[in-house]
């Protein structure tokens, strides 16, 4: 088993798997955060439960990590060996007569979700690590705000423009991530399901209502503080 | 049709190459686009220049032989066909046409527009095959009952005719639809099976030891692919390998 994950079809695999998981993520993430907006209660209820709960943070929060990590290095590992198996370039090349634009510059739309990923854990997961893990507070409280932070914390983090900018564009690459990468997903997994009508549907559904979701979030947000 | 062409020439593998602009004059909008190369050719034999090299033979999109990446496109703009299929009406008078050969590291420039495909041959050597013995006691294939739909898919599969056009579009330079059909027209029949699992984990094997890409799923392959193989062989084949590595 060792041997096929060092196929070029085995790592493919390995990189659709990591893609079924951060896609799940993605989708618990929007569904709890969509909770800041209509019911700031619930969300802190939640986000409480979440940022404690052993499983989640002990297990669930590793692996995410993990995957993260993993589907990154291992794009840039494709990448790379794929630039080698290129060669010399053509003076033309006529991709869009053959494919999308976002499928064939997936690298590209993943390095701006890494940019986001890394502006999204300064303002979000290194201080909620700190909080926890380092000062050792895992109440959920802050000083002058009734009942749990997380509310008064998110709300806070979209108030400067150019945040909530960066996160709109954000959100866009990663729409355009998905809109590939979630069918692609089933086919390097040797599924055909991808290819079904109805699967590319869900997929092109998924990939807008997903970032269209988070930008909501941003700009009500802003907006509303 | 009076066309300007811009086709890449290079001496030999070890020259750096470099592009290189013809006119041709009256062409016919009913020749093939190997029958314009074959003017362009007698239009520089004369001239006392050297002839463009380009890769042809049964001339009737069988024999795979035909390749050119024509106008940013692996056999040219129409779909369906190959280079000596492709015909001059789909071009218009005065256009300029680039020309160049498949680009992949794999598939290294041998003159001009010929470049060396036997990275596919090693592949099929390496276990695109069924091994049958042919001494006079071979069992009647049609003795053996097989679904319709497998036969026909499998025969979908075998139209394949290695002609290297999924290599020379994929933005990866990959081989997987190649490989994908070789190991589905096989995998989809019972005469396949027994070899099956050595097949597809050797025939990927030697894939990556050729130095070809990773799929992406673009699907670009099965779009400029003369004979339409489709990208559920590519599936298939990671299914077999699946399979084939528990």
């Amino acid at each position: 088993m060792s041997g096929f994950f060092k196929s070029s079809i085995g790592r493919k695999v390995a990189m659709a798997l990591s893609a079924f998981f951060l896609m799940f993520f993605l989708l618990q993430h929007l569904a709890i955060n969509i909770l800041s907006v209509f019911s700031p209660e619930t969300f802190n209820e939640v986000s409480h439960f979440m940022g404690t709960n052993p499983v989640v943070q002990f297990a669930l929060q590793p692996v995410l990590i993990f995957a993260v990590v993993f589907h990154f290095v291992m794009g840039f590992i494709l990448e790379l060996k794929n630039s080698k198996a290129n060669g010399v370039s053509y003076a033309k090349n006529n991709g869009a007569a053959n494919s999308t634009w976002f499928s064939r510059n997936m690298i590209y739309s993943g390095i701006t979700i890494l940019a986001f990923i890394v502006l999204h854990f300064i303002d979000f997961w290194f201080p909620e690590i700190n909080t926890k893990f380092i000062q050792g507070d895992w109440s959920g409280m802050l000083e002058g705000v009734d009942g749990y932070r997380y509310h008064e914390e998110l709300v806070h983090k979209f108030v400067n423009p150019i945040r909530v900018g960066a996160y709109v564009v954000a959100f866009v690459f990663l729409g355009l991530h998905l809109a590939h990468g979630f069918t692609s997903a089933f086919q390097s997994m040797g599924g055909t399901v991808g290819r079904k009508k109805a699967a590319q549907n869900i997929g092109k559904a998924y990939s807008i209502i997903i970032p269209a979701g988070f930008i909501f979030i941003a700009l009500y947000h802003h907006f509303n503080h | 049709m009076n066309l300007t062409l811009k086709i890449w020439r290079q001496s030999d593998a070890n020259d750096k190459g470099k592009m290189v602009d013809y006119k041709v004059t009256e062409i016919s909008e009913h020749m093939s686009f190997l029958e314009m190369m074959d003017v362009l050719n007698e239009q520089l034999v004369n001239a006392g220049e050297e002839p463009v090299a380009f890769d042809h033979d049964c001339r009737e999109g069988i024999c795979g032989m035909c390749s050119m990446f024509i106008n940013g496109e692996a056999h040219g703009p129409d779909r369906g066909v190959t280079t000596c299929q492709l015909h001059m009406r789909m071009f218009k008078d005065r256009d300029t046409i680039t020309i160049e050969p498949f680009r992949a590291a794999s598939f290294p420039v041998i003159k001009d527009l010929v470049v060396d495909r036997s990275a596919f041959d090693r592949i099929q050597h390496s276990g695109g095959y069924i091994s049958v013995n042919t001494s006079g006691n071979t069992q009647d294939a049609n003795s053996i009952p097989i679904a319709k739909h497998a036969a026909d898919e499998a025969m979908d599969a075998a139209t394949c005719i290695g002609c290297g056009a999924c290599v020379a579009t994929c933005k990866n330079s990959s081989a997987m639809l190649f490989v994908g059909a070789k190991v589905s027209q096989y995998a989809l029949l019972p005469q396949g099976q027994v070899e099956a699992a050595d097949r597809v984990k050797n025939m990927v094997a030697q894939m990556d030891l050729e130095g070809f890409g990773n799929c992406t799923n673009t699907g670009a392959c099965e779009v400029e692919c003369p004979k339409g193989i489709s990208l559920d062989n590519i599936a298939r084949m990671n299914r077999e390998l699946m399979k084939a590595s528990i």
